[in-house]
């Protein structure tokens, strides 16, 4: 394979967003240099940086096309729609993690290290850019160990805390244990077919080389990279661990944004590697080398029963988001269990919505823990009456969390269970639902502690000052106003389900 | 025309209301209590106007209101009303105002919140009243359980978050089900429709073409969903433990409005949407009914406490709703709805004189009461009237209901047997004995408990409130035509929607 300069010059025009967040980070790097003791610019930088990314990212909608493509072949990188919007979750939790990082106690507390907290933001930005468009192995297990690696560092961020230190080093250990396995799947697919391009170990998937158990434990090994990454069960462990130990912006930042870009890989992993043929349906059927419907069925059921059913133990609202995370993995990946595009349009829905109401469900942990000191849900008794907007926020939030109407979290389970039923999955909605109703259980828990519990003499006012207002209300209104109408955030899902290709 | 604003104005008052009760001083008490006053008035004067307005004698729906709301998937913001919802949406915002009215001396701690949830639980009643479209049904349904959460989980009694929780979760299941088979059936439905759609007018008619077995299966899902909120034996166990925790004015709402929206959505949903599975389940449906009505009777009879006895009389009274609705002949649906009113009426009132009472001695166990008859003698009165009218006693509305729903059972082809009809009277017998032996136990006999005799009468407020709802009482029982007749041509439409001649020749 040759690969000629001139390619990648060429592709430089596709590529303007990860060049921009390159260029951003290096400008922090030199920023962090210059000015030395005064960190007050990096935040600043940085959200400008990701706004001109953002802008970049936009402009990819409706684009289809490869790059980094070697002369007539396939290239490494697509630019499509579906990936400008996962980029576009991306970049929106990026803006708001780091206006989060902004008043976290945690974060302020250490800002003689802010220069590398913001540089390794943006390598994990970098590194998700390239997981949601990568079509390459190579450039895939790249973008997986970029994400992986800044965000390592990141969750240990606060490293005077024990349970920090831990969150960092359970991180690295599951993660290096689990990109190793999916290397070893990597490599096995390339060296049946001698390809790391997923369209082309597409067309080769047909081969009786795959028949048996080689493919099966390929797919599998591979799929256990990602599932690490979305956390799903059972390669969820780490997630309570550093969810809880880890700075809570970066907890929010991994719950949403890695998580989305795991996603989007995973999808097009599947789409595009075992596609045979799409149906007029939008129903995919997929080569016949893993009974992957089965197979995600199997994970998403476990991933979410076991992610509610630990959450109903938790005192600690961090690590009661964290199992809560892992439920919605499981609702996520019933999406793509229905393989349709349907369910992909589920996906992409609730994506959009989780990442709302996740992010204001963390905001408000991380607004009361500046407070308290505690994300102890005994610490939130009376807490709704001596601090009405956070109270009735985080209500609103953990609602949507449990999918109730009339917020925003009712559509991502409407178009959900809408998918399952349309592919005549009852069953599996049966479970799904099943399984809402448990996480009804703690979600209102919080609010029974907010409310019903009457306050005790500890119960302070946690009131956020105008500009975390204004934040909170750009996080709470889309929840209140998607649920009442939803029709926009459904055309662009519609128009971003096209993988390019397909 | 300009009636065609009316359903939505009555949602839109309490809506706007209950956001401009947030934003009203918090510690002006009055001014908050008269202005809920006001606003849930307000809506009783705009639904007073629909149901004059109303054309008794169409079938159709009518006030119909539809705008476009999700294009993609065809739903609509539809509203309408025809008679069975009509009587529903009066009883609705009649009770409201009462309730409001009793809470002021109850609830004394965070009033505006309180006038806040009742607000909104009134917008989400009337709102599964009057949806049209089950997509539009299912948000109005669900959102109403959070105001009742909170209604009960901060101004309710000693066991008040375990009572609110396992309500919560109870009815959280049953909706979830519910709107798993609201999608089934719209794309079931959407194949012979040719779009997916979930206006019910549209669903009337391609509904009940699916297949018998799938039907059977969508059947059980609504009619799960339904038999939770009714609550039907074998699923009503959240029901005592909130009527009991719930404060005075949420038992009444909980009582008087909220189980009706589960027997309302049987006869609204179930029936004509399902015709075949309908017959198909009425027998078991009906026995579930019957066993609910000896049930909630024998438990009753055993109560010590005042208010639980009276939260399983609803058991009692709510199997002979669902055993009209089974029944499936005109009298015994026109009894049905009727009797929902009734129950409304009379259960709401004891459950207001229990409050009114447990309000002065902080007690409802019936062994601390006895003899009161001669120091509260307007109170004793009135419970005798609501107890009597509980009971079912000619003349009063209770008898109305139970005799249309025994004499459409006994008629029924499709239970097409007496013997559920006998069941179901030995019911009217208990109510009897538990209800009286009740009103025995605490205003007759020797004062044995001293402190009673400082008890003070109902005062005006307290029979204000009790007033109208006693007049209607009356009402129904002498000259029910006035309401029978609103629902009777609905009503007959539903018997035709599910009784047609090919299913009959099914069965």
């Amino acid at each position: 394979m040759e690969l000629n300069i001139n390619y990648i010059i060429n592709s430089l025009g596709s590529l303007l967003p990860e060049v921009a967040v390159t260029l951003a980070l290096v400008l922090i790097v030199i920023v962090d240099l210059i000015m030395g003791k005064n960190k007050s610019l990096l935040p600043y930088i940085s959200i400008a940086g990701i706004l001109v990314a953002g802008y970049f990212v936009i402009d990819q909608f409706g684009m289809n096309g490869f790059a980094l493509a070697v002369d007539g072949g396939k290239g490494m990188i697509v630019v499509d729609s579906f990936g400008a919007f996962f980029k576009t979750i991306i970049v929106f939790t990026s803006i708001v993690v780091v206006l989060f990082s902004l008043s976290s106690k945690e974060i302020i507390e250490n800002s003689d290290r802010h220069g590398e907290y913001y540089t390794l933001i943006f390598g994990m930005i970098l590194g998700m850019f390239f997981m949601v468009s990568a079509t390459d192995f190579i450039l895939l297990y790249l973008a997986i160990e970029l994400l992986s690696l800044s965000s390592y560092v990141l969750a240990g961020f606060a490293k005077n805390t024990m349970r920090n230190a831990e969150a960092s080093l359970k991180y690295i250990i599951y993660g290096g244990v689990s990109s190793g396995i999916m290397l070893f799947g990597i490599s096995i697919i390339f060296g049946i077919t001698g390809s790391t391009n997923l369209y082309e170990i597409n067309s080769l998937m047909q081969a009786p080389q795959f028949q048996g158990l080689v493919g099966l434990l390929a797919g599998i090994l591979i799929f256990v990279g990602i599932g690490f990454k979305i956390s799903a069960a059972p390669f969820h462990f780490w997630t309570p661990d550093v969810y809880e130990g880890a700075p809570i912006t970066i907890t929010a930042y991994l719950s949403i944004a890695s998580k989305a870009a795991g996603f989007a890989l995973l999808i097009r992993f599947i789409k595009i590697t075992f596609i045979d043929s799409i149906n007029l349906q939008g129903y995919w059927t997929l080569v016949n080398v893993i009974d992957w419907q089965s197979f995600l069925i199997l994970i998403s059921i476990l991933t979410m029963t076991l992610g509610n059913f630990a959450a109903l133990w938790q005192n600690n609202l961090k690590r009661m988001l964290a199992y809560s995370s892992i439920a919605h993995a499981g609702y996520l990946l019933l999406g793509l269990a229905v393989l349709s595009n349907q369910g992909i349009i589920a996906i992409l829905i609730y994506f959009a919505v989780y990442a709302f109401m996740n992010l204001g469900a963390f905001f408000i942990v991380m607004l009361i823990a500046n407070k308290i000191g505690s994300e102890d849900m005994d610490d939130y008794d009376g807490l709704g009456f001596t601090s009405p907007l956070i109270g009735v926020s985080l209500t609103i939030f953990l609602v949507s969390l449990t999918g109730l109407p009339p917020t925003a979290g009712f559509i991502g389970k409407l178009y959900i269970f809408f998918a399952l039923v349309d592919a005549n999955m009852i069953v599996v909605a049966l479970i799904a639902l099943a399984n809402s109703v448990v996480s009804l259980y703690y979600y209102i828990r919080v609010v029974k502690h907010m409310y019903l519990t009457r306050p005790n003499s500890q119960t302070v006012a946690v009131v956020p000052n105008i500009a975390n207002t204004v934040l909170l209300m750009v996080l709470l209104l889309p929840i209140v106003i998607l649920g009442l109408y939803f029709s926009p955030l459904v055309e662009l899902a519609k128009t971003s389900v096209a993988l390019f290709g397909f | 025309m300009e009636n065609n604003f009316l359903i939505s104005l009555l949602l839109l008052i309490p809506l706007i209301g209950g956001f401009i009760v947030i934003i009203l001083p918090k510690n002006n008490l009055n001014f908050i209590r008269y202005f809920g006053l006001f606003i849930s008035a307000a809506a009783f004067v705009v639904s007073m106007l629909i149901f004059f307005g109303f054309n008794s004698a169409v079938s159709d729906f009518q006030f119909v209101e539809k705008y476009s709301w999700i294009k993609n998937l065809n739903i609509s913001y539809t509203v309408g009303l025809d008679g069975m919802s009509l009587l529903l949406i009066v009883l609705t915002t009649f009770i409201t105002p009462l309730t409001l009215i009793s809470s002021w001396s109850s609830i004394q701690k965070k009033v505006k919140e309180f006038t806040f949830f009742m607000l909104m639980l009134e917008v989400g009643m009337l709102g599964v009243f009057a949806s049209l479209d089950l997509f539009l049904f299912y948000i109005f349904w669900e959102a109403m359980l959070i105001p009742m959460y909170f209604i009960i989980g901060i101004w309710g009694g000693e066991k008040r978050i375990y009572a609110t929780v396992k309500f919560f979760i109870y009815t959280m299941f049953g909706s979830l089900l519910m709107l798993v088979a609201i999608i089934w059936l719209a794309v079931y439905a959407s194949s012979a429709l040719g779009h997916f759609s979930t206006d019910l007018v549209e669903l009337y008619t391609a509904a009940p073409t699916i297949a018998t077995e799938i039907q059977n299966y969508m059947f059980l899902a609504f009619a799960f969903s339904f038999a939770i909120k009714v609550p039907l034996f074998p699923l009503h166990t959240w029901l005592p433990d909130a009527h009991v925790q719930a404060p005075t004015a949420g038992s009444v709402i909980l009582a008087g409005v909220l189980l009706k929206m589960g027997t309302y959505g049987l006869v609204r949903f179930c029936l004509p949407l399902f015709p075949e599975a309908s017959i198909h389940f009425a027998p078991l449906m009906s026995v579930l009914a019957i066993i609910g009505i000896i049930y909630g009777a024998l438990v009753a009879m055993v109560q010590t406490d005042m208010k639980k006895l009276v939260a399983y009389s609803s058991v009692a009274h709510l199997g002979f709703v669902v055993l009209g609705i089974f029944a499936m002949t005109e009298e015994s649906i026109q009894g049905a709805i009727i009797q929902m009113v009734n129950h409304g009426l009379s259960t709401g009132a004891l459950f207001l004189l229990v409050g009114f009472i447990y309000e002065r001695t902080h007690t409802r166990e019936i062994a601390d009461y006895g003899g009161i008859a001669k120091i509260v003698p307007i109170f004793s009165f009135a419970l005798m009237f609501a107890s009597l009218s509980s009971i079912g006693l000619p003349g009063l509305n209770g008898f109305i209901g139970e005799f249309l729903i025994l004499l459409g059972t006994f008629k029924s082809p499709v239970l097409d047997s007496w013997w559920y009809a006998v069941f179901a009277a030995s019911g009217v017998i208990f109510a009897a004995v538990y209800l009286l032996w009740m009103y025995q136990r605490v205003v007759f006999g020797e004062v044995k408990n001293q402190k009673l005799y400082e008890l003070k009468d109902l005062n005006k407020r307290e029979i204000f409130i009790l007033v109208p709802i006693f007049v209607f009482v009356v009402w129904i029982g002498i000259y029910p035509g006035t309401f029978l007749n609103i629902s009777k041509a609905s009503t007959k439409k539903v018997v035709e929607q599910v009784i047609t001649p090919d299913v009959l020749g099914i069965k």
